[in-house]
């Protein structure tokens, strides 16, 4: 009797395609993946349903976090200079007596979040210390002492005739009266045109926005 | 198990007597290691990366006027103001507020029932329309500019023009409740909407409803 010979398979499965996937994705998620920016303090921020993308440049971005401390920051990847234009100033109108090594250090400086008294002694420390210690916030809700005035006036000096975008970003748990102490102190610079940071929402559906936006206007 | 398939076979046989060869070793790699580290990465990046892209939300806010004259002035037919008092609590009340015996237009309401009134009041301003009423200016240009974004419904473009949402946080109010009362405008296409101090009037009602409810 012809014995039928079945051929043994091997269980072995060739995996070099599999890993040549994993790979491809793998240095795709390396080369698109942009890193948060280091945050010295953490702020949730509301939802919106605008679509409109935050301006990364020539921006002023004042935050407030959960605990009403409001933080300046300057954006000006382009244009470092602009750093070293605004705490110089900041330090001739304030008579802070900044060393040439701190003005220098505002450049890495993330967050500033202390009034001018303390603006030394924060500069003072490395950018890695600075983001250790807690800072105060810089004080605003005292009406005759809103040092973000000051703040954003030298920001106007640094960037006389350049576009300059102020952004707000709050955290949601923080309460209205810092909110409006910053408003109040940009106002005080005439300024009048802000931008919220905000998460994206979806359009509620059925809402006058939503079928404006079916309809393909703005 | 995963592996490169080389071909080769494993170990060497005897040729011949007393010929001793080298043991042919393996050239197949295992890679199950390999493509588990690969996954790990993959799994680190994928939760690393930045998914929401901040967004901006534009806010203009009028120059302080002291001039009483100067001020804008709101039609009474068409106002309607939103207090945002503490833990979420929504306050509104339309055109001037009246707080006589029987004729109280002070309203508590909550962030989900705050759509369907700034819906309703602005439905019932455009339904109140009379034209004699407006400046025939500004309701032409307002009518050409949305002429000019494409709106198929340009004609009724001013019939809104009177509907004006008088937004008035308290010092209670969050800072989500204040974006999220300036969304509700661009989600229900509010044109005219403005952020205004609370009064003293306007704090004690909330202070009294609000106790009232905690009962």
């Amino acid at each position: 009797m012809p014995s039928v010979k079945i051929p043994r398979k091997s269980t072995d499965t060739d995996m070099t395609p599999f890993v040549d996937i994993a790979f491809l994705i793998l240095s795709f998620f390396i080369m698109a993946t942009k890193f948060k920016p280091p945050e010295p303090v953490e702020i949730k921020t509301p939802g919106s349903v605008i679509s409109q993308k935050m301006p990364e440049s020539n921006a002023v971005l004042i935050s407030i976090d959960s605990s009403n401390k409001v933080y300046f920051t300057l954006k000006s990847e382009k244009e470092p200079e602009k750093f070293d234009e605004l705490i110089k100033g900041i330090n001739e109108k304030q008579n802070l007596g900044l060393t040439p090594a701190e003005i220098n250090n505002f450049k890495k400086t993330i967050m500033v979040g202390v009034p001018f008294s303390q603006l030394k002694g924060l500069l003072d420390l490395d950018p890695k210390e600075q983001e250790k210690i807690k800072q105060p916030g810089i004080p605003v809700l005292d009406s005759t002492n809103n040092q973000l005035v000051w703040w954003i006036q030298q920001c106007k000096v640094a960037f006389a005739g350049e576009q300059l975008v102020y952004l707000i970003k709050g955290d949601g748990a923080s309460k209205y009266p810092a909110f409006e102490a910053v408003v109040e102190a940009l106002k005080k610079n005439d300024e009048l045109k802000y931008g919220l940071v905000t998460d994206l929402d979806d359009v509620p559906k059925g809402s006058a926005l939503d079928i404006a936006q079916q309809q393909g206007l703005k | 198990m995963a592996s490169i398939d080389t071909g080769g076979g494993d170990g060497g046989h005897k040729k011949g007597p007393g010929v001793k060869k080298a043991k042919k070793l393996s050239t197949r790699v295992d890679m199950t290691p390999m493509v588990d580290l690969g996954f790990l990465l993959i799994t680190f990046f994928v939760f690393t990366a930045t998914m929401s892209t901040p967004t901006t939300l534009d806010l203009n806010m009028p120059k302080d006027v002291k001039d009483p004259k100067k001020q804008t002035e709101v039609k009474n037919s068409g106002a309607l103001t939103i207090l945002l008092g503490k833990d979420n609590n929504v306050f509104y009340y339309e055109g001037q507020l009246k707080v006589a015996e029987g004729e109280n237009n002070f309203k508590s309401s909550t962030f989900k029932e705050i759509r369907q009134v700034i819906i309703d009041k602005k439905a019932e301003v455009i339904k109140n329309f009379n034209p004699a009423n407006v400046d025939p200016k500004l309701c032409e240009e307002e009518k050409a500019k949305a002429k000019k974004k494409g709106d198929p419904n340009w004609e009724d473009a001013c019939k809104d023009m009177d509907f004006v949402v008088i937004i008035k946080p308290t010092d209670e109010a969050t800072y989500k409740n204040t974006v999220d009362i300036l969304d509700e405008m661009s989600i229900n296409q509010v044109k005219r909407y403005a952020l205004v101090k609370v009064g003293e009037e306007e704090l004690k009602l909330i202070k009294a409803t609000e106790d009232s409810q905690k009962k």
